[in-house]
């Protein structure tokens, strides 16, 4: 998203994905943070603590007893009006499921940095994509980030996003676990009076706090008005598609960075192409560079939104493409393929002139993706194209069968 | 003490209208709680029957600020809410003085809320937790909870041929909860308005977190005429079932304390729930209870003895 500096004055500092996130928290200033230690999130909590501990944010900070009174805190907080953060990884998302889900529906703008991890079991500490999937029909905003840069400026992004007056959804802000929450690079940290002014004041139109117009939250909602009150959640997702834009473009603007729903890679004359979230886009970009030198045309995609899910703009990506391979860090056991492969697949239903598509699950509990697994990916593809021929749908990659 | 005068000018905070039953102890236990504070008042409600009887959409009973959030997260909810009001509260944004209080059933609070409770109360929020406790999962259909006495049939542990109910004792939760040290601690009885009033005015003044856990009868699930709440409820108290007390920094005391106990048997008689028992081969468990209930009596008066 962002490979050169904009802005010679801005400070370039060495920090941890982690690290980054908790430096962005510190510059939202919210009003009160709910959190619990979870690794490899925990560093962010850490972090920001610090920063609560050094009077440098006058946050409220809530060291709740688990991640479900984290969320539930964080219901109770953003209800109230204040500007609410959480932040969590994997069992710790599992354990707040219930309320994730209340919270989208109570449309609070909550602000989750996700450090993706595996979901036990077996347990595991080391990243994959299971936690967010998972909870990809919960109603939240999902944005993806591929290095410690882009976790920091989505994390400042999301806030805009969740407060938006025609979104209000509660918002994760994933980066991959050890390899982006724990990986080192130079981090372009924006003024503090920058992000300030961009996010803004946060008032909400209903308070709990309000006395004087009391309201009543989550009330019991039966057969006569569940359903309209789900298909408004629904059009707040397509509201969203829609308002995302607006919002990155203002960004843009401010900052000289270049966000938007998607990431193309060199991908205006591409005949292949490989569709991955997050750091792996990183190593795939690598991959794309040397086989270029080589003349394959290949190309990346990178969803940076997958809720809610940039359909259109995948598809208009793929429309040139003769074959494709969809890369995912999760599974969806008994499904055709992981979510995003499912999703995309999905979405080429109607299309003229669709590519070949293939499926690949790796890099589960944090199983290492090397440059030569992703060209063997490309390698499969040219072959493809060449024949017009699928063996395998779905194939995993880098495991021991 | 409370005034019977003053408090009937404090505008109803649960208003009627609500579908709770006839002689529900909850609405009763809500409204006395409410009388407790003539500040203005967030309600927080775990799920179950005082939740899903009095906020059915596109009504509300509350003439309150009202959240519910989940049946097990009431206490960290409300411990959210009252954060939100100190931040803003400190960057001038609120100025007016607000209480918060909230309620969970027993199952709400005993069992699957006791977590989220215990981490309220260790945090130090300044709120208040009502435990209205009518001693099983009353909204779902009569289950068994850690509250359920010794003895009671309920729907998931029946009285039956080979089972005379519920095997267990109850949990303490009182004493439990006393056990985190907060400035305010009570177990207090819907038959008992000046009591129950008085506490909870003693609830809302102090600064962190207060606990009263409320008797708060249920006529379908103890299953005796919805004209009897009232009745029987002095008969808990009575009998030293339900004892009236209150730790106050640490220091424990009866707040009422019955001439001489009756014998638990007249609390016991009334309800189906209990019918049981007196047939002749549950004479034993009959008298358990009675050994059971003299045994928390005289722990009690020890507990205030020690700590007067």
């Amino acid at each position: 998203m962002k490979t050169v500096t904009k802005n010679s004055t801005n400070k370039i500092v060495a920090l941890m994905g982690d690290q980054a996130v908790a430096e962005a928290m510190r510059q939202i200033d919210p009003d009160v943070v709910a959190a619990y230690p979870i690794t490899p999130q925990t560093e962010i909590v850490m972090n920001f603590a610090q920063f609560v501990a050094d009077g440098k944010v006058n946050t409220e900070m809530i060291p709740v007893e688990s991640e479900h009174s984290a969320m539930s805190a964080c219901v109770g907080s953003a209800a109230a009006g204040a500007r609410t953060m959480t932040a969590t990884s994997a069992n710790g998302l599992a354990l707040m499921w219930e309320i994730v889900y209340i919270a989208a529906s109570t449309r609070l703008p909550i602000v989750m940095p996700v450090v993706n991890r595996a979901l036990s079991g077996p347990i595991n500490i080391h990243c994959d994509h299971s936690d967010t999937m998972g909870a990809r029909d919960a109603g939240w905003i999902q944005v993806f980030s591929e290095n410690p840069q882009e976790a920091y400026e989505n994390t400042i992004v999301a806030v805009r996003i969740a407060e938006h007056k025609d979104i209000l959804l509660p918002v994760m802000v994933c980066q991959d676990g050890f390899i982006t929450s724990h990986g080192v690079e130079g981090v372009e940290i924006f003024p503090d009076e920058a992000i300030k002014k961009f996010i803004g004041e946060y008032k909400i139109e209903r308070s709990l706090l309000d006395v004087d117009k009391p309201v009543t939250y989550g009330p019991l909602d039966l057969q006569d008005y569940y359903f309209e009150h789900k298909r408004q959640q629904a059009q707040a997702m397509e509201s969203a598609l829609k308002n995302i834009p607006g919002v990155l473009k203002e960004f843009n603007k401010t900052f000289g960075t270049s966000h938007d729903l998607i990431e193309e890679y060199k991908m205006d004359d591409a005949e292949i192409a490989i569709v991955v979230l997050s750091s792996t886009a990183g190593t795939t970009k690598e991959v794309v560079d040397k086989l270029r030198e080589k003349g394959v045309k290949a190309g990346l995609i990178k969803p940076i939104f997958f809720r809610p899910f940039p359909k259109e703009r995948i598809v208009k990506a793929l429309s040139g493409v003769k074959a494709a391979a969809v890369l995912d860090r999760s599974d969806s056991f008994g499904a055709e393929g992981g979510p995003l492969f499912t999703e995309i697949k999905s979405s080429l239903y109607e299309t003229k002139n669709k590519p070949f598509l293939v499926g690949y699950i790796f890099g589960l509990g944090g199983r290492d993706i090397f440059p030569q697994d992703i060209e063997h990916v490309y390698n499969d593809l040219e072959a493809i194209k060449k024949t017009g021929k699928i063996n395998n749908l779905v194939t995993y990659l880098g495991v021991r069968d | 003490m409370a005034n019977i005068k003053q408090l009937s000018k404090i505008p109803e905070r649960l208003t009627s209208g609500h579908r709770l039953c006839p002689g529900c102890g909850a609405s009763i236990a809500a409204r006395m709680v409410l009388m407790g504070t003539d500040k203005p008042v967030v309600v927080g409600a775990a799920t179950g029957c005082l939740e899903v009887a009095t906020t059915i959409y596109p009504y509300t009973a509350w003439n309150t600020p009202y959240i519910h959030n989940a049946f097990e997260n009431v206490a960290a909810t409300i411990s959210g809410v009252e954060t939100a009001y100190n931040a803003l509260k400190k960057k001038g944004k609120i100025n007016k003085e607000i209480k918060f209080v909230a309620f969970g059933g027993d199952g709400g609070s005993y069992d699957i809320g006791l977590q989220a409770m215990s981490g309220a109360f260790e945090r130090g929020h300044n709120f208040v937790y009502i435990c209205y406790n009518n001693e099983a999962y009353e909204n779902t259909g009569i289950q068994r909870s850690g509250a359920t006495p010794k003895g009671a049939s309920t729907t998931t542990a029946p009285a039956g041929k080979i089972s005379y109910g519920k095997p267990q004792l109850r949990k303490d939760l009182t004493s439990i909860v006393a056990a985190h040290n907060i400035p305010y601690v009570a177990q207090s009885c819907i038959s008992h308005w000046n009591d129950l009033v008085t506490k909870s005015q003693k609830a809302f003044a102090v600064e962190g977190p207060a606990f009263i856990n409320v008797l708060a009868l249920c006529h379908r699930g103890w299953r005796y005429p919805q004209s009897d709440t009232i009745k029987i409820a002095k008969l808990a108290v009575e009998t030293g079932y339900w004892p009236m007390i209150e730790v106050e920094n640490g220091k424990w005391r009866f707040t009422y304390k019955p001439k001489t106990r009756k014998p638990v048997a007249d609390f016991l008689k009334p309800q189906g729930r209990f019918k049981h028992l007196f047939k002749e081969e549950n004479k034993s468990v009959l008298e358990e209870i009675q050994q059971d209930i003299d045994r928390q009596w005289n722990y009690l008066e020890k507990l205030v003895q020690a700590t007067s």
